[in-house]
């Protein structure tokens, strides 16, 4: 008698997002990239479809960045000042799926740029590479919500992916991608609830938007917190399966800047020799926090160190083969 | 537990009318508010007066289908009509419903399997409705049998033990919740459970009062349909309500309208 292997069977699937937009849409990248679709839990081929490989996007500042560890000089040192060459670096040389463009500079306490500077930095990047591209404000509320409408309405018909609405403060966001039909990151404090209730404010502003979300379930680097986020990302993935619209919707993290402010990327092999070596350890750390959450789900991954990239997209690679029987 | 709405039923005096008149604005009307209020099922039924009942279905299935997607619940007892009703259904249906006696099992089941129907299959038999749950179960469990041997899936059938008023038959309550309870025990997958909910309050004051408070404590039983009125929205707070406390949906503030939406 042959054996019945049980397979979960789920009544749903995640919804698909398209980042970017050719030339016959209204755009100017060469190409886009879907991402979401899934209809079982991760890489479980066996069980549904994984209609869409998780991408990598590098990230770029637009600034010199002031943060960031000496070690990566050697890969971005020569572009730091430049976000569109930088921005091409990554693509060309690095292999980026997409680029994600920080507005660091329009931290009232950094440069204070106004929001036509980013727009017009934002145009620069446009026009350097053809991936689709991401945009983040600077983290300030009240700086960002100005500069959303400006940045929206400068990249009107590229289908960015823009960010980020957070559950007390999304509106000023969510009018600007609707007026320019962009999509838009909603970021929640590891907290699923409050995931789940952003969603639905989004939603009820415009119908259209609901499918246009790209949750940000806030990340924790390996050793920070990072199995809170893993179930947080687990749990809204199988509520998605199983039918709840409210979280059926592709999932980005910020691996990078989360993996290269903990002390393991950053102190020295001098002060920690039994760490092992600094940027070999660092990029282990940042490779082995985006395969957990390639595990829980992530569709984009917002990554740092392009040698931790590329060992992501190697991983993925692996990942993507069929494992179906 | 999903809501099966109860409204555009003969038995109601605007329904009787519009079947006569053949008002299709008082059926889309009724589909489209239960829709909203969250229904995810709509019962159709034409009620005992109408003349010719499998037209009468035809009429309301084809006008109804109209204004929603949502599958339908062919209410009659009158095969015939529900016959009529699935040939021109858009998307796989609902029977109801069956008793547990052989000639209606196998003129429902075989035409459940043909249309690709799930059916509600009643704890009852030509000796009526048993008062206790174990003689409820042995019920379903010749239905389920029956079911299985036409080749209908047993997760497409819906077992209603049958609710009585609370003040005719109060001692029924308790032995329709052990009944919910213990038919998810007989079969994996096992049938799915249903019941007519208004029944348990009629002839009370009180009546939504009573409808809420045991549809919430036949959740707890594991009860997964109930035929009922969507556009009660305390009821379908209650319901939502149930479903976040039985870790059925994650909860978010706006969890009531959510379950509305679906």
């Amino acid at each position: 008698m042959a054996v019945e292997i049980l397979k979960e069977k789920y009544r749903s699937k995640v919804g698909e997002v398209v980042l970017g937009a050719t030339k016959e849409q209204g755009g100017t990248r060469s190409h886009t990239i879907t991402v979401g679709g899934e209809s079982a839990l991760p890489f479980l081929h066996f069980e549904g479809a994984i209609p869409n490989r998780p991408v990598i996007a590098l990230e770029i500042y637009d600034m010199v960045p002031e943060d960031w560890h000496p070690c990566l000089e050697k890969y971005y040192g020569d572009v730091y000042a430049d976000p569109a060459a930088w921005a091409k670096k990554c693509v060309d040389e690095y292999g980026a799926d997409l680029v994600q463009v920080r507005l660091r500079s329009a931290d009232p306490d950094v440069k204070d740029s106004s929001p036509e500077d980013c727009a017009a930095t934002v145009k620069k990047v446009l026009e350097a590479v053809g991936v689709p591209l991401i945009v983040i404000g600077c983290g300030k509320a009240e700086k960002d919500n100005l500069i959303y409408p400006v940045v929206a309405e400068a990249a009107a018909g590229e289908n960015l992916l823009l960010g980020v609405a957070e559950l007390e403060n999304y509106k000023a966001i969510t009018s600007a991608c609707m007026a320019h039909q962009h999509n838009i990151i909603a970021q929640s404090p590891i907290d699923i609830n409050i995931c789940k209730q952003l969603n639905i404010l989004i939603a009820e502003m415009s119908t259209a938007m609901a499918g246009r979300i790209v949750i940000d379930p806030t990340i924790a680097a390996l050793g920070y917190g990072i199995e809170y986020t893993y179930s947080i990302m687990e749990r809204a993935r199988i509520g998605a399966l199983q039918g709840d619209k409210m979280l059926a919707m592709p999932m980005i993290g910020n691996i990078g800047h989360e993996v290269w402010r903990t002390k393991e990327a950053n102190t020295s092999t001098e002060e920690a020799p039994g760490w092992g070596e600094q940027e070999e350890r660092a990029i282990l750390w940042e490779a082995t926090t985006a395969m957990a959450y390639l595990q829980a789900g992530m569709d984009i991954l917002v990554m740092r160190h392009p040698r931790a990239a590329a060992l992501i997209r190697k991983n993925i690679d692996e990942l993507m083969q069929d494992n179906s029987y | 537990m999903i809501i099966i709405g109860e409204r555009i039923n003969g038995m109601f005096k605007d329904i009787a009318k519009a079947i006569r008149d053949k008002d299709s604005a008082v059926i889309q009307d009724w589909a489209r508010k239960q829709e909203q209020n969250g229904a995810r099922y709509l019962d159709i039924n034409v009620g005992p007066g109408a003349a010719d009942p499998v037209a009468a279905m035809k009429w309301l299935v084809e006008v109804t289908q109209e204004v929603t997607d949502l599958p339908l619940c062919l209410d009659s007892t009158k095969y015939d009509a529900i016959e009529a009703g699935l040939k021109i259904c858009k998307r796989p249906a609902m029977i109801n419903s069956v008793p547990a006696e052989a000639p209606k099992m196998e003129r429902v089941f075989s035409m459940a399997a043909e249309y690709g129907a799930e059916v509600i299959c009643l704890a009852m038999n030509e000796e009526g409705i048993p008062k206790d749950a174990e003689s409820r179960v042995a019920l379903a469990m010749e239905l389920v049998a029956t079911a299985d041997a036409f080749g209908v899936p047993i997760d497409s059938l819906y077992i209603d033990p049958l609710v009585l008023p609370c003040n005719v038959a109060q001692d029924h309550g308790p032995e329709v919740l052990e009944t919910l309870r213990q038919i998810k025990l007989i079969s994996d997958p096992p049938p799915k459970t249903v019941v007519g909910l208004s029944n348990v309050s009629q002839g009370t004051k009180n009546r939504e009062l009573i409808n809420r408070t045991f549809a919430v404590m036949a959740m707890a039983n594991g009860l997964d349909a109930a035929i009922a009125d969507a556009c009660d929205d305390e009821l379908m707070a209650a319901v939502a309500t149930a479903r976040i406390l039985l870790n059925m949906d994650i909860y978010c503030d706006s969890y009531i309208d959510v379950f509305k939406k679906g």
